[in-house]
């Protein structure tokens, strides 16, 4: 993906079409973050609600389970904490020491 | 429509690494509403948030086909592809089937793209339009629309000395498209996603046009914390200022009864841009817009008896 | 076997689209475009034509709906004029942007204000820096001849951009003329079938159209139109003589008449160049060196041609039938003078200013083009740079 910026205009795709689908998991907005959410799989339900409610899709999900945030990607905005069951609040948000 | 743990299964179509901003609701709903179908599609997206923090180019988050042509046109520019694809079936150029989705927000949609919307509709175009309403122009530094609430501060309808923000009702604009007479229509919110995943299956089914309007919380421009967006969507739908209905040929259902309707102070107090409209000389705008909620909810109810 | 018919300019080119047999046509009514589109419906109510028509609510919409249409892989046209194409105008840019080889017969109106309905060109003049391939055409047969060449030119993989085939409004739109029309089956072989560049519907290949560039990528996006309309040049000249092989008629960047020896010339595109020829006729009659160039493709600009041309003549009008308000006369004016200066060529030019909103532009209109070349060429003179036909002072 870097290389594409040294591309001369003849080499781009025609009309500023974009080929490769999907390509901006290349690019890491992780560092937007101040906040980094912690999980705690002993309280965690797997409901997955913090799933469906992530803005950014940085929550992987494995067979239907939690399986982990992608750091790469989560802005750290604090949704998934949020909306983690007031029984279960199984996600904290922490600040995070860069 | 499936569970969470169905929906996890499929492909995302929306991918990360776009530039929305922390906490913004718009992607959470694109998300929802693409994790809906299986089938192909093709979104058209109107100018705005969502479509230049999805395409910053050499990046794309759209693992589906996707489309953007200019502001107003995301419904006549989706009718165009939706009748390619009709012809091209027709001629027996392409096999596969497609759903088509043009997505746009409130600007896009209750203003400039009104007539658009309008002329795709009476059409009979087989889409699904999607306004993400989050209530001003955002993408431009949140400027007063059609759809801005009364009394809300924007940056075009400031709450200084002697204006107290907007002076304005927001434009009944499911009302608008509900009197095309398409097939179905809804509002949705993305606190409740089974609601709107359901919509969306139902809607993409539809034997012509769909439209839904869906509540989207935006922290910098509603002025809340980041991390309330899906509390404030929820909330939006508890007092009944945003209720949850669906128009389906013709026959109006509430989805959603509040099992007690909240104030609307519950919902506006969290929100910045409302905080002008608590000074006391301001306090019967809020008595205003409360009445204004309560009407609208009595007349969705009569409609849907 | 071709056949000839009675037609307007407007049913001529409402026959090429039938006969082309596009996917989609997206339209919306005004005039003197409306009879095209109605013809068009006439032959889908009929059953000739089974493209798929989409009768927008607005020009806006139309150009955005064939923009849609053809990015997602379909041969996608529309047709307007004037306010029409005024309305359409962002979307015309985007077409061309997004490198969509749509063809869009344009009938020449006058821009409003006031309100006109009569030709001038305007409308077409306005957007000639839109990114699209411009062919003017002079009578009906050229516009049904254009409208079917254009297809193969903006289709061309060296080219990839839009085009838009002109008629005088009015003039020619609505004028009655034999027109000689190929049959169906001649048609859609020289168009052939249509290979989209990375389509929308490609189950396998999905793409993004319209992303937002920045400085880093936008100016990289636009030169690659330069080169397009640049390689449009040959493929106007090679699909000109493949047609001609079916027509009889010859089809390059413009027509010559009467030019190798001639010494005073006029420029000009569309129907005007049909009441100039018998004036060149009557001057050379008179012993006078008349020629005509009459000039059929305005984007690309054929700029070392129109210089080889003029080489050696002794003084040359130039007519445009638009005004740029505030420029050194019109469009076609500029575009000559710039070519000329660029290629050392010092000739006597003037600019005429013709035709607005509908006047006409009578033979002795064209005889007073004539007598203000003889009069230059005579005192070594020009008076007037900028000129104004057949206005009421």
């Amino acid at each position: 993906m870097s290389q594409i910026r040294e591309l001369g205009y003849k080499d781009l795709p025609l009309g500023g079409k974009i080929l490769d689908a999907g390509n901006s998991e290349n690019y890491e907005t992780g560092g937007w973050r101040t906040y980094v959410p912690v999980h705690d799989a002993e309280k965690c339900t797997n409901c997955l609600l913090c799933w469906i409610f992530c803005p950014d899709g940085a929550i992987f999900v494995k067979d239907g389970k939690w399986a982990g945030f992608d750091l790469k990607h989560c802005k750290g905005c604090g949704i998934c904490a949020e909306q983690c069951p007031p029984k279960v609040k199984a996600i904290t948000m922490v600040k995070e020491e860069k | 429509m499936p569970g969470l743990k169905e929906l996890s299964k499929r492909k995302e179509l929306l991918s990360s690494g776009h530039r929305m901003c922390p906490g913004c609701a718009a992607p959470v709903i694109i998300r929802q509403v693409l994790l809906s179908t299986t089938t192909n599609v093709v979104v058209g997206n109107a100018t705005g948030c969502l479509e230049v923090s999805t395409s910053i180019f050499p990046y794309t988050s759209w693992r589906c086909s996707w489309i953007h042509n200019a502001f107003e046109n995301a419904a006549s520019t989706v009718s165009g592809v939706e009748t390619a694809y009709r012809a091209l079936k027709k001629r027996g150029r392409l096999d596969a089937d497609y759903r088509f989705i043009a997505v746009a927000g409130d600007g896009g949609t209750y203003d400039i793209g009104l007539q658009a919307l309008s002329g795709a509709l009476e059409r009979g175009h087989k889409m699904l339009y999607i306004c993400y309403d989050n209530e001003a122009y955002m993408n431009t530094g949140i400027q007063r629309s059609s759809s801005t609430p009364l009394g809300a501060h924007t940056t075009t309808t400031p709450a200084g000395k002697v204006i107290p923000g907007k002076r304005e009702f927001a434009k009944d604009l499911t009302g608008i498209v509900a009197a095309h007479n398409i097939p179905y229509l809804a509002q949705a919110s993305p606190s409740h996603w089974r609601d709107l995943t359901n919509k969306v299956a139902k809607a993409l089914e539809a034997d012509g046009p769909s439209f839904l309007n869906i509540i989207s919380p935006c922290p910098p421009g509603w002025r809340y914390p980041q991390h309330l967006t899906i509390k404030m969507a929820r909330l939006a739908v508890e007092t009944c200022f945003w209720p949850l209905y669906e128009v389906e040929n013709g026959v109006w259902k509430i989805n959603h009864m509040p099992k007690e309707k909240k104030p609307l102070d519950e919902w506006t107090k969290q929100q910045g841009r409302f905080s002008h409209l608590y000074e006391p000389k301001n306090k019967h705008i809020l008595e205003k817009t409360q009445a204004e909620v309560d009407r609208r909810w009595e007349e969705l109810q009569r409609r849907a008896s | 076997m071709a056949k000839t018919l009675g037609l307007t300019g407007n049913e001529a080119v409402a026959y090429a689209i039938m006969q082309i047999n596009p996917d989609v046509m997206a339209a919306y009514p005004i005039t003197p475009q409306t009879a095209l589109v109605q013809k068009f419906a006439d032959f889908l109510a009929d059953g000739d034509v089974d493209t798929e028509m989409i009768l927008v609510e607005s020009e806006h919409s139309a150009m955005s709906a064939t923009v849609g249409a053809s990015a997602a892989g379909a041969r996608a046209m529309t047709a307007t004029a004037a306010n029409g194409l005024a309305l359409m105008w962002e979307i015309v840019y985007i077409a061309a942007s997004n490198r969509l080889p749509i063809v869009m017969p344009v009938i020449n109106r006058a821009l409003s204000a006031p309100i006109n309905i009569l030709c001038d060109h305007s409308d077409t003049m306005g957007c000639r820096d839109t990114g699209w391939i411009q062919i003017y055409s002079e009578n009906a047969q050229e516009a049904y001849e254009n409208t079917i060449q254009a297809v193969r030119i903006a289709e061309h993989p060296d080219v990839l951009l839009p085009a838009m085939v002109t008629q005088d409004g009015f003039i020619i739109s609505h004028g009655m003329e034999d027109v000689t029309i190929l049959e169906k089956e001649q048609v859609q072989k020289f168009v052939g079938e249509y290979k989209p560049h990375y389509p929308l519907l490609d189950p396998e290949h999905p793409v993004s159209y319209g992303p937002i560039d920045f400085h880093d990528f936008y100016f990289e996006h636009k030169k690659p139109q330069v080169d397009a309309m640049e390689n449009a040049k040959q493929v106007i000249l090679d699909v000109g003589r493949e047609f001609s092989k079916l027509s009889g008629r010859e089809y390059g960047f413009f027509d010559a008449y009467r030019m190798e020896d001639a010494e005073i010339v006029a420029i000009m595109m569309s129907s005007t160049a049909g009441t100039t020829r018998p004036v060149v006729d009557e001057l050379r009659r008179q012993g006078i060196k008349a020629g005509l160039l009459k000039l059929r493709v305005f984007r690309p600009f054929p700029a070392e041609e129109i210089v080889a041309a003029l080489q050696g003549k002794k003084a040359v009008a130039i007519l445009d039938r638009a005004i740029s308000f505030g420029a050194q006369g019109g469009a076609l004016f500029s575009e000559v003078c710039s070519a000329l200066y660029n290629a050392g060529q010092r000739i006597p030019v003037i600019n005429f200013l013709y035709g607005l909103g509908g006047r006409p532009a009578e033979i002795e209109n064209i005889q007073e083009v004539y007598q203000k070349l003889q009069r230059i060429v005579q005192t070594g003179k020009v008076d007037n740079l900028i000129n104004y036909l057949n206005l009421r002072e």
